[in-house]
């Protein structure tokens, strides 16, 4: 019978760079990233996965950090915001956010470009609708939503522009 | 907001699993895709020793048709899976459709088909499209397998027919007639369903070919389930009487909308009273009756 243990070593792909690290059984995936690897910018809101702050890419797919233990991850590819923006500047999305004030406070921004990057990933042009539907699940309490919705068709536009280029 | 200290293996096979669970027993969970049972962990409302992480196993994997014209689904399968799985689109469409409604992307890229049925919220999608299917469930534990009917599988609040020392491996779900309709209210999209009806009508010999909103002429078999409308997905057995044998028109839509009123026994609380669900459920019984006709007529079997 395999042992169970409140300390595991976990392997892992974080942002393309891999990782080796001893975590706690109980270690969120969201604490791991910010407190033992420094990744701030994943943000941890509700911890019991209702506003999305804390949207992270598991092998391409979203998923909650707070609804994540770190010891579930070995082996997997971890992506955050962090590895979403380039090392200069920002990623066309978001440029979209900034151009189109798509946040206020910034608390929601990286659950916000994580999930709209899954949703871009999968579909060429999503409908308003299908982007007000993926964004549901990502809560801001400054926005009212409109400017985000906004941004994330203006990024639509912007690569359907490029493609035709 | 952290869980309590625990332990955590991850099974290496069911058999290692099984004998996880028996190790400690009480005190052991088993974590499939923890869209549940995390917040659960977090909120200190569950404070297991033990964590069981059953998401190596492949056993509880895969989508496979089965003879009868069904599909034996693993416990594992993701939502987004099944939304997306031609095989279940092709032979339960209603499972496919009810999948869709689950939470949002990030929580159908994780939560489990076993897993929701093992948590049995009572306004959950899976276990109410999982009842008007007539599935089965497939457990195993140290005293080896059994099958449980979704009608026996079903306790309580919360509550079912899965023991502590026992895996949920996958569910059985026979072939699914053309006639089916799901259809739920929420306040917004991916949150629980303040109510829902999902609807399988099977139509008897002898059959004509109707025009919506009629769903077809002949002995009408009838499982109608609502969710979020009681303590858990509820068979709304005084609607299904009033349809069997019946035919299926915008006039018995209707009427069995009205009994269904009568047979569900909804909660009041913050999102809704027991009123406002009541009146939900009858509106919905009879939009996925009539959503049942319309694809009968569109395709009679």
């Amino acid at each position: 019978m395999t042992a169970p243990s409140d300390r595991l070593t976990i392997r892992l792909t974080v942002n393309g760079r891999p990782v080796e690290q001893v975590v706690e059984a109980r270690r969120s995936l969201a604490d791991f990233l910010r407190e033992d690897l420094g990744l701030t910018g994943t943000h941890v809101g509700c911890e019991h996965g209702v506003c999305g702050a804390c949207t992270v890419l598991v092998d391409g797919r979203s998923a909650r950090s707070c609804l994540l233990f770190a010891a579930q991850l070995e082996g997997r590819a971890v992506t955050t915001i962090e590895g979403l923006t380039p090392a200069e500047g920002l990623s066309p999305l978001q440029e979209s956010f900034r151009v189109c004030h798509a946040m206020q406070c910034g608390f929601c921004t990286p659950g916000m470009i994580v999930t709209t990057t899954e949703l871009l990933a999968q579909e060429a042009a999503p409908s308003t609708e299908a982007i007000r539907e993926t964004i549901s699940g990502n809560l801001c309490m400054c926005t009212g939503y409109v400017n985000i919705v906004r941004a994330v068709e203006q990024a639509v536009a912007a690569r359907a522009a490029g493609a035709r280029g | 907001m952290k869980p309590a200290p625990f332990r955590y293996a991850h099974a290496a096979s069911l058999a290692d699993a099984i004998a996880l669970l028996a190790a400690v027993p009480g005190e052991t969970k088993v974590l499939a895709g923890g869209q549940s049972l995390v917040p659960m962990l977090n909120m200190r409302l569950v404070r297991p020793a033990v964590l069981v992480d059953v998401n190596g196993l492949r056993e509880l994997t895969g989508i496979t048709p089965t003879t009868d014209g069904g599909l034996r689904i693993g416990a594992l399968t993701r939502h987004s899976e099944l939304a997306a799985s031609p095989a279940v689109i092709e032979r339960a469409p209603l499972l496919a459709e009810a999948a869709r409604h689950v939470g949002h992307a990030a929580i159908r890229n994780q939560g489990t088909l076993g897993g929701s049925l093992a948590h049995a919220d009572p306004a959950a999608e899976l276990p109410a499209a999982l009842l008007a299917l007539d599935a089965r469930v497939q457990i195993t534990g140290p005293r080896g397998p059994r099958e449980v009917a979704a009608d026996a599988f079903f306790r309580g609040l919360l509550a079912t027919a899965l023991g502590p020392d026992e895996i949920l491996t996958a569910i059985e779900v026979p072939a699914q007639p053309a006639g089916w309709g799901f259809v739920e209210i929420a306040r917004r999209p991916g949150d629980f369903a303040l109510a829902g009806v999902a609807a399988v009508v099977r139509v008897g010999y002898p059959l004509t070919l109707p025009s919506p909103p009629r769903g077809g002429e002949g002995e009408l078999r009838v499982r109608l389930v609502g969710f979020g409308v009681g303590d858990r997905p509820l068979r709304l057995t005084g609607a299904e009487r009033l349809l069997a044998g019946a035919t299926l028109t915008a006039a018995t839509a209707a009427q069995a909308g009205a009994a269904a009123g009568a047979d569900c026994d909804p909660p009041s609380d913050v999102h809704g009273s027991a009123d406002y669900r009541r009146h939900l459920a009858t509106v919905l019984t009879e939009r996925a009756l009539l959503q049942a006709g319309a694809r009968l007529a569109e395709r009679p079997r």
